[in-house]
């Protein structure tokens, strides 16, 4: 694979989990428990779709074949999406939302941190910006994740349901194949193996504020980022792209 | 003798929280602020509706933004609200049981993407017309709150035009897309006035007491004035065969309003008023355990630093 063909896979993986995220996020905003949570909603979505719109339009520039961000988020088959299978998991309840999320804020924080160092000027840039937010979203999902643990005996079998259901899932985060392993040794991306403690000890402090266990599932369900997902992924792009889809070529 | 109330509403001065004033004007100031806030809320649902659908994620980011920013407005109507002696708890159960109400506008669907700017151009557009005036309502809260949503409402409104000016600009069925939301959206919009003057219960007190500026029937002429001709530079036709420019009056004369079918929906039976109390109670009655237990979570820290100290 060439250097760049590398880097554009890679970023589009980046991209593809912040598009996925947002899109989930983005059903929620009106079906939150109170008014203050839907506005927090909607900035979360907000916030992850500004991150996948600015990795998929330097996606777009790196292979010069004329897509920009909305071709790519708006015209690739489920197949050809590369995001962890973690984030395209439906909302549920309100835990298992606020589960999904802090798991990918553990992994993101230091995913960003350690990009905003890369060689590549431009993913480093993005990566900047991205790590204030990402460090927003792990207080607010810490925050609620306790609140949810060490709240009521509902709330709690509730949270520690839902982060059992998550956790499976949250191993993809860290797979890797050649992609991940080339632009780490280029200094231009991460190998995501290398956030694993920082993750774990964000977990596991978390989990024990939230007066819950850690997962003893060992059944980890990856594939992601190669195009294999599970079966939700379809259903939400085909809600996704629908529009976009019906009058391809148009201006909006 | 006069009251310092009616001394402060004859002064145009702002009436504020710890001044006394009638029961009737805290009933209707509540009523007014309350139905407004509920507006804010009510309306996520017809515009979230398109929130997963955008067609480009500069769409989508706008709309996420401007659905944030009513339920943002919601909140600051609550409190406003909340000055008069009201809980938002009690407000929440107004709103579920039917007691209070929210703009009808909101009962209409939103049936394509043309909707979502047919709802930025028409109804934000509207709705400011009113709260242009009610920036200078004569309780402080209100009228404060009413500065700070009409600047947000005039980018909403501009957002709006805009997509109907890039469907306009666009495909054959993008521009029948924007003909047809037009179509489906004119009417409604200018119903969001309120009745004919001659038959509104309100208008004549809330007049008195400077809560009104401008009459229901003055701010609709006002409104179909100023969008008449952003209508001619989109290209599109306004649903109305008796539209025309009255030199003498120098203003725009219109059709008849259906007025069946305004109280038809304010009295519950328009095309969404069931769906929409539906969704916003499923979405609060959800949510109990959660606040139950954000409830029972502070009162356990609170417990705990007692223990500390």
């Amino acid at each position: 694979m060439s250097a760049n063909l590398n880097l554009f896979t890679y970023l589009l993986r980046l991209a593809d989990d912040n598009m996925v995220l947002s899109q989930r996020l983005g059903e929620l905003v009106s079906w939150m428990p109170e008014l203050e949570e839907d506005i927090a909603i909607a900035n979360l979505s907000l916030d992850h779709l500004g991150q996948a719109t600015s990795l998929y339009a330097y996606a777009g520039t790196i292979e010069a074949a004329g897509r920009n961000e909305d071709a790519l988020a708006l015209t690739r088959s489920e197949r050809e999406f590369m995001n962890a299978v973690l984030v395209e998991q439906p909302n549920g309840n309100f835990a298992d939302t606020i589960a999904r999320q802090f798991l990918v804020d553990a992994y993101q924080v230091p995913l960003y941190q350690a990009l905003s160092s890369s060689t590549d000027q431009t993913l480093g840039g993005i990566a900047q910006k991205a790590e204030k937010e990402a460090r927003y979203h792990l207080e607010y999902s810490s925050t609620w994740l306790v609140r949810l643990g060490d709240g009521t005996d509902l709330s709690h079998d509730r949270a520690q349901s839902a982060l059992d259901r998550m956790w499976p899932f949250a191993a993809d985060l860290f797979a890797t194949d050649d992609v991940e392993a080339a632009v780490a040794a280029a200094g231009m991306g991460v190998d995501p193996t290398t956030l694993r403690d920082s993750f774990d000890s964000t977990v596991a402090r978390v989990v024990e504020l939230a007066t819950l266990r850690m997962p003893t599932d060992t059944y980890e369900r990856t594939g992601g980022r190669t195009g294999m997902h599970t079966e939700h992924l379809g259903h939400l792009l085909a809600e996704m792209q629908s529009l976009h889809q019906a009058h391809l070529g148009a201006t909006w | 003798m006069t009251s310092r109330f009616e001394q402060l509403i004859a002064a145009n001065e702002k009436i504020e929280p710890r001044d006394e004033m009638p029961d009737e004007y805290r009933k209707t100031m509540i009523r007014q602020i309350a139905q407004h806030a509920h507006s804010e809320v009510i309306g996520q649902q017809p515009e979230g509706n398109w929130i997963t659908r955008a067609p480009s994620l500069r769409r989508k980011a706008i709309l996420i933004a401007k659905v944030q920013d009513e339920a943002g407005h919601g909140l600051y109507l609550y409190s406003a609200a909340e000055t008069l002696g009201i809980s938002r708890d009690e407000l929440n159960e107004l709103l579920h049981s039917g007691k209070q109400k929210y703009s009808s506008i909101f009962n209409y669907p939103t049936l394509s993407w043309a909707d979502i700017g047919a709802i930025g151009w028409l109804v934000d557009g509207a709705a400011i017309t009113n709260q242009v005036m009610l920036t200078r309502t004569s309780y402080g809260p209100y009228s404060r709150a009413m500065i700070r949503i009409c600047k947000e409402e005039s980018f909403h409104q501009r957002q709006g035009y805009e997509i109907m000016m890039t469907l306009c600009d666009g495909t054959e069925e993008q521009k029948a897309m924007a003909q047809d939301a037009l179509d489906r959206w004119w009417w409604p919009s200018i119903m969001m006035f309120g009745p004919p003057d001659a038959d509104s219960t309100h208008t004549e007190q809330s007049m008195a007491w400077g809560i009104k500026l401008e009459t229901n029937d003055q701010l609709r002429q006002k409104f179909i004035d100023m969008t008449v001709p952003q209508t001619e530079f989109l290209g599109l036709k306004i649903p109305d065969p008796d539209l025309s420019w009255n030199e003498e009056r120098g203003h725009y004369d219109f059709g008849d309003i259906d007025w069946d079918e305004f109280w038809t929906v304010v009295k519950g039976n328009g095309p969404c008023n069931r769906e929409r109390i539906a969704h916003k109670r499923k979405a609060w009655d959800d949510g109990a355990w959660v606040r139950e237990a954000a409830l029972a979570h502070a009162a356990k820290q609170h417990a705990r630093q007692k223990e500390v100290a």
